[in-house]
């Protein structure tokens, strides 16, 4: 499998997105916001699409789309009228009916199925590149962040007198899940890449019960379901992000067996 | 000197709606000052005016440094991965720099001042609320405040807790502390050195035998219940905030 260079490249673009995404998805879930997770990845396709029309990479047009996913998101929860998960649930299906009806129409390449599903077998070296430098954005912001972010998930009433302003901090954490998601999204798509944030977090924090050992359990389940995937790709023929996918959630189903 | 000392001070969580109003009081060191009042009656709003988190503040108050806030434990995420000792040690994140390792020794004395010390590595949503208390209050401690601001700590606490809590009250009065302690144990307010009492606004603000019939009424309204043998009791109806 090593020998094949393309199977190497996205080899090495998953291990790095695994080492942010992992406890990435840790502080996602303590943080109680998969849902936000779920619905940025989901309402950055609009962006894809546009990147794809105009032929520029899709990276940046990931980081537009999360942008206006995020302003999207930030904007609907807010609204107290139509409580928060019922605003974020229409502003993200209106963003994902948006970048679906952009994809179908005819004026566009036939990349639908690139976009949601990603396409781990054809990235390029920007693409890895400009993973790698996201991620190691993400993995450095989290560690310098860890203490605030641990105090403003575990105690928020109390966090602002130990030096922590919580929604200060939530909202650091939605830019560094939108940065991981940009840089996941070439590889694993508008619907896969969600799997690599939450499923290895999710099996981490049931089989740690200290919170450093959860963020490294959870960076090498990541790195597991990521190597692991695209064995199965390769040797099962089967779609690498999908696979990868795959692995990534059987993580917290064998660690919720096992435990 | 004094550690604590409010004039008029009043505010809210909206423009135009006051939760206090005309609160007035000073807390010496070596000072436990009970804050009584109905669930609304403004406790925790002063709480949150001490601490510099209320958005709409009027009136002054002066601070011997950054107060110390212990919620009640009920407020913690108990699903959360640490320890006890991991949560006494956040006390000390506000001082030390992110690069910097957490020196654990004030952690671990710190759960040793409340009876803990046994307790630093078990994991905290699985110590008792008692236990718990404890932890938060060690917090606290290495946070090193002048003032600490308690949030019914006593309150549904197991009895070797509640002791453990209320000797350490007497140790931190002697080191000079001021003990700011949200309660509805009208008794044991008057085992302390002064009372406050809010109802939206400052009822009454002295020593214990301030607390007549008439300021407990004023304080609680139709909370407070005189019972049979003409004593009297507050009925407290718990509430999540």
């Amino acid at each position: 499998m090593l020998s094949d260079p393309i199977t190497r490249r996205a080899l090495l673009e998953v291990l790095i997105l695994a080492l942010a995404l992992g406890p990435l998805g840790v502080w996602v879930l303590l943080h109680r916001q998969a849902y936000a997770a779920e619905s940025m990845s989901h309402g950055l396709l609009p962006g894809l699409v546009l990147a794809a029309l105009a032929g520029v990479p899709l990276v940046l047009g990931a980081a537009g789309g999360a942008l206006v996913a995020a302003g999207a998101i930030a904007l609907a929860a807010r609204d107290e009228r139509v409580g928060a998960d019922l605003g974020v649930a229409v502003a993200v299906s209106t963003l994902f009916g948006a970048g679906a009806l952009l994809a179908l129409s005819p004026e566009v390449p036939p990349r639908l199925e690139e976009l949601l599903f990603g396409d781990l077998l054809g990235i390029s070296g920007a693409d890895l590149l400009a993973a790698g430098g996201l991620a190691v954005a993400v993995g450095a912001a989290l560690a310098a962040a860890h203490r605030p972010l641990a105090l403003s998930a575990f105690d928020r009433e109390a966090a602002p007198s130990l030096g922590a302003a919580p929604a200060r901090w939530e909202s650091a954490l939605l830019v560094l899940l939108g940065v991981g998601t940009v840089a996941a999204a070439p590889g694993l798509g508008s619907l896969l890449l969600v799997a690599l944030i939450i499923a290895p977090a999710a099996a981490a924090l049931q089989l740690s019960r200290r919170l450093a050992p959860a963020l490294a359990i959870a960076a090498g389940l990541a790195a597991l379901a990521g190597v692991g995937g695209l064995a199965l790709s390769y040797y099962a023929d089967l779609a690498a992000g999908a696979s990868v996918a795959m692995c990534a959630v059987a993580a917290p189903i064998l660690a919720r067996l096992a435990t | 000197m004094t550690l604590v000392r409010t004039h008029d001070l009043a505010g809210g969580y909206r423009p135009g709606t006051d939760a206090i109003t005309g609160v007035s009081f000073a807390a010496e060191p070596g000072e436990v000052i009970a804050i009584l009042g109905p669930n609304g009656g403004g406790k925790s709003t002063l709480f949150r005016a001490l601490l510099g988190e209320l958005p709409h503040r009027r009136g002054t108050v002066e601070l011997a440094g950054r107060p110390a806030y212990v919620p009640q434990t009920e407020r913690a995420r108990l699903d959360f991965p640490v320890s006890a000792l991991d949560v006494a040690l956040m006390g000390a994140y506000g001082r030390t720099p992110f690069y910097r390792r957490l020196d654990r020794t004030p952690g671990l004395e710190a759960l040793a001042r409340v009876g803990l010390e046994a307790q630093a590595g078990e994991r905290f949503g699985e110590l008792s609320g008692g236990q718990r208390q404890r932890v938060l209050i060690a917090r606290a401690l290495v946070q090193d405040a002048q003032v600490l601001l308690l949030d019914e700590p006593l309150s549904g606490v197991d009895a070797p807790s509640a002791a453990s809590i209320e000797a350490l009250f007497e140790e931190l009065r002697g080191e000079g502390r001021a003990l700011l302690v949200a309660t509805h144990d009208v008794r044991q307010a008057r085992a302390w050195q002064r009372v406050l009492c809010l109802h939206g606004r400052q009822i009454a603000f002295g020593v214990p035998g301030c607390l007549t019939p008439a300021v407990l009424q004023a304080t609680y309204g139709g909370e407070l219940v005189v019972l049979p043998d003409g004593t009297s009791a507050i009925a407290v109806e718990h509430h999540e905030h």
